[in-house]
């Protein structure tokens, strides 16, 4: 735009935008070349056992199995029929659905806790609102083992071992520091005015939340509620001691191929890639807020 | 504010109306002391429930630490006994656990940090299928751990058909059997080809918030690349790398999925976590357990006071 104005425009500008783009590091046309192949090779790398997880799970088991790797055999589907109990084996359904149930109950239970405390962290803030946050932080920290023991004992005493209720609001209390931070940093994004307006127009709490926050903070929402089902879907260590058998997730049936069971790789892999499934596509949906959420609001 | 000035009021009618202005605060303050509490209740739910979730089970493990309390002698349960302490620190098993600990959390968060800035440096320039590439590099931290570490276990590292022997035998090279051999390289390797992407992505976005106009200007005054790294990417990543480092390191401290899955704490692989899991699992000493969380808690605590104070600053600057 400026450079319309300039006396000499187009060269300067030229320039201009060269230096700025070098400076950014966006410059030197070889060096981006060498940079790309780099990436390239590096991303692929990174990318390649997900491949290779993909690709296998579409062998036939012998073909899985080879030494070398038979990356061109013809492809099959017999591996996931056989992960979803064609022959032998417990259904991997009722893991599938606790596990779903667990992290979409938590999830939905950790946004309607969230956004009142991040409301109350941010557009009508609280007079130590900076400690509340960093009190929800420090919680985050303390290991899952902490207060393992003291769950699983309560549990045992009360007869909630093995049941998804419980292991549901304990995902809900691990998300809830995450969702609070993305929560407010979305909040603080928007103008002050807007809640004047409400607040004069005699708008209440409930009526300001749900006509003005939640419609104009639905996508940081979408992108919290995808991060929480994703820590929740992922969790082991909390479902692996408090279920069992009726209530056990995914990833506690991901366990029962610990060890080797003859032919099975292809097995193994499209079991792993039906159960990270639905976290590939909610991380690729939440891509660009992923790392807001993981960094628990700190870099945006 | 303005009225506060030292400019001296030139019509007493003015002076009324500054005074008049001046003790009342402004609208943000009388709500805090009239309705304080209506500013509150939207954070006490939240509140309530992260404090019974997590600080009474943590007390509670506190209070049982100090309890001799097994599950399979339950006539022999006392309180007032440093008995698990002492076993904490005395048993050579306990005392391997604490160090493979260490030795995991510092390999894994330093390598995959320098992966991840080597990466996001190259990911910041612009190149044929960047985006591609960025996707590529997201992909193995969206794979469910225990997933990844069966992956690895089984299709990656296995002696006979595994993927590494197999590229090895297309090589004539020799047959090893990777998690028997190199027991915790196998871990690292993969903890840290699933850590790499997380600091590839903090960082690049480290990369992406330094300040354009600083870039140029250093450009303008023909800083060469090396300096502009050196002196001012550098200097703004640091914050971006401490980070990365203490989320990282709260993170792996936790590893469970993958010990239990590719060892099961065999071949001197039992970090914390997993043996705090196996003696309230197998061994039912609630009281040793309990110990041992106290262990891992303040392992977290030295961390998460330094990750805190990082937080912080990036917060309060935004």
């Amino acid at each position: 735009m400026t450079s319309a104005l300039a006396p000499a425009p187009s060269k300067l500008a030229a320039q201009r935008k060269k230096s700025s783009e070098k400076a950014r590091g966006l410059g030197s046309r070889s060096g981006n070349t060498i940079a790309g192949i780099a990436a390239w090779a590096i991303g692929i790398l990174f990318v390649f056992p997900v491949f290779y997880m993909v690709l296998t799970s579409l062998h036939s088991e012998v073909n899985a199995s080879t030494n070398p790797p038979s990356f061109f055999a013809p492809l099959t589907l017999q591996g996931y029929k056989e992960f979803f109990g064609a022959s032998s084996g417990a259904s991997p359904w009722p893991p599938l659905i606790n596990s779903a149930t667990a992290s979409i109950i938590s999830t939905i239970l950790v946004i309607l806790l969230a956004i009142p405390a991040a409301y109350a962290l941010s557009v009508r803030p609280i007079k130590k609102w900076t400690d509340a946050m960093f009190f929800f932080l420090s919680t985050k920290m303390l290991p899952a083992v902490a207060g393992l023991l003291p769950l699983y004992i309560f549990a045992k005493y009360l007869g909630l071992l093995d049941n998804i209720n419980y292991l549901l609001i304990l995902y809900t209390a691990m998300n809830l520091p995450i969702a609070v931070w993305m929560m407010r940093s979305f909040l603080a994004d928007i103008p002050v005015e807007l809640f004047e307006a409400a607040a004069v127009d005699g708008a209440g709490l409930i009526r300001t939340l749900r006509s003005i926050i939640v419609p104009i903070i639905s996508p940081g929402i979408a992108a919290t509620a995808l991060i929480c089902f994703i820590f929740a879907w992922n969790e082991l260590l909390l479902a692996n001691t408090l279920t069992s058998v009726i209530a056990g997730t995914a990833p506690v049936f991901l366990t029962s191929f610990v060890t080797s069971q003859g032919l099975f790789l292809a097995k193994v892999c499209a079991a792993a890639t039906v159960v990270s499934l639905p976290v590939i596509i909610a991380g690729f949906a939440a891509q660009d807020k992923l790392v807001q959420g993981l960094s628990l609001g700190a870099v945006k | 504010m303005a009225t506060t000035t030292a400019t001296p009021l030139e019509t007493e009618a003015e002076a009324k109306a500054a005074k008049k202005k001046e003790p009342k605060p402004p609208f943000n303050e009388r709500w805090l002391d009239k309705r304080g509490w209506t500013r509150r209740f939207p954070l006490l739910p939240a509140l309530v429930f992260i404090i019974i979730l997590t600080q009474i089970p943590f007390i509670a493990t506190l209070i049982i630490s100090f309890m001799n309390w097994q599950a399979n002698y339950p006539n022999e349960i006392f309180f007032g006994t440093l008995n698990n302490y002492v076993t904490v620190f005395t048993d050579p098993a306990l005392r391997s656990s604490v160090f493979f600990t260490i030795v995991l959390t510092v390999t894994v968060v330093i390598v995959s940090l320098a992966l991840g800035l080597g990466i996001s440096l190259l990911l910041n320039r612009s190149f044929f299928g960047r985006g591609i590439v960025r996707t590529f590099m997201i992909t193995p931290f969206l794979i469910v751990p225990v997933a990844a570490a069966l992956l690895w276990k089984h299709a990656i590292y296995n002696p006979v058909y595994g993927l590494l022997n197999g590229l090895l035998t297309w090589v004539g090279g020799p047959q090893p059997d990777w998690i028997t051999d190199f027991p915790r390289l196998a871990i690292e390797v993969q903890l840290i080809w699933y850590w790499t992407p997380f600091m590839t992505l903090i960082l690049l976005a480290g990369l992406q918030s330094r300040p354009g106009d600083v870039l140029e200007a250093a450009s303008v005054d023909g800083a060469n690349p090396w300096q502009t790294f050196r002196f001012i990417t550098m200097p703004h990543m640091r914050r971006y790398l401490e980070l990365g480092g203490l989320l990282g390191s709260i993170y792996v401290v936790q590893t469970f999925d993958t010990v239990f899955v590719m060892t099961a704490g065999s071949l001197g692989t039992a970090n914390l976590p997993f043996t705090v899991y196996e003696t309230l699992y197998s061994a039912q000493d609630y009281g040793l357990a309990s110990a041992q969380g106290v262990v891992v808690v303040i392992f977290s605590i030295a961390i998460a006071t330094f990750l805190l104070r990082t937080v912080s600053s990036l917060f309060e600057e935004s």
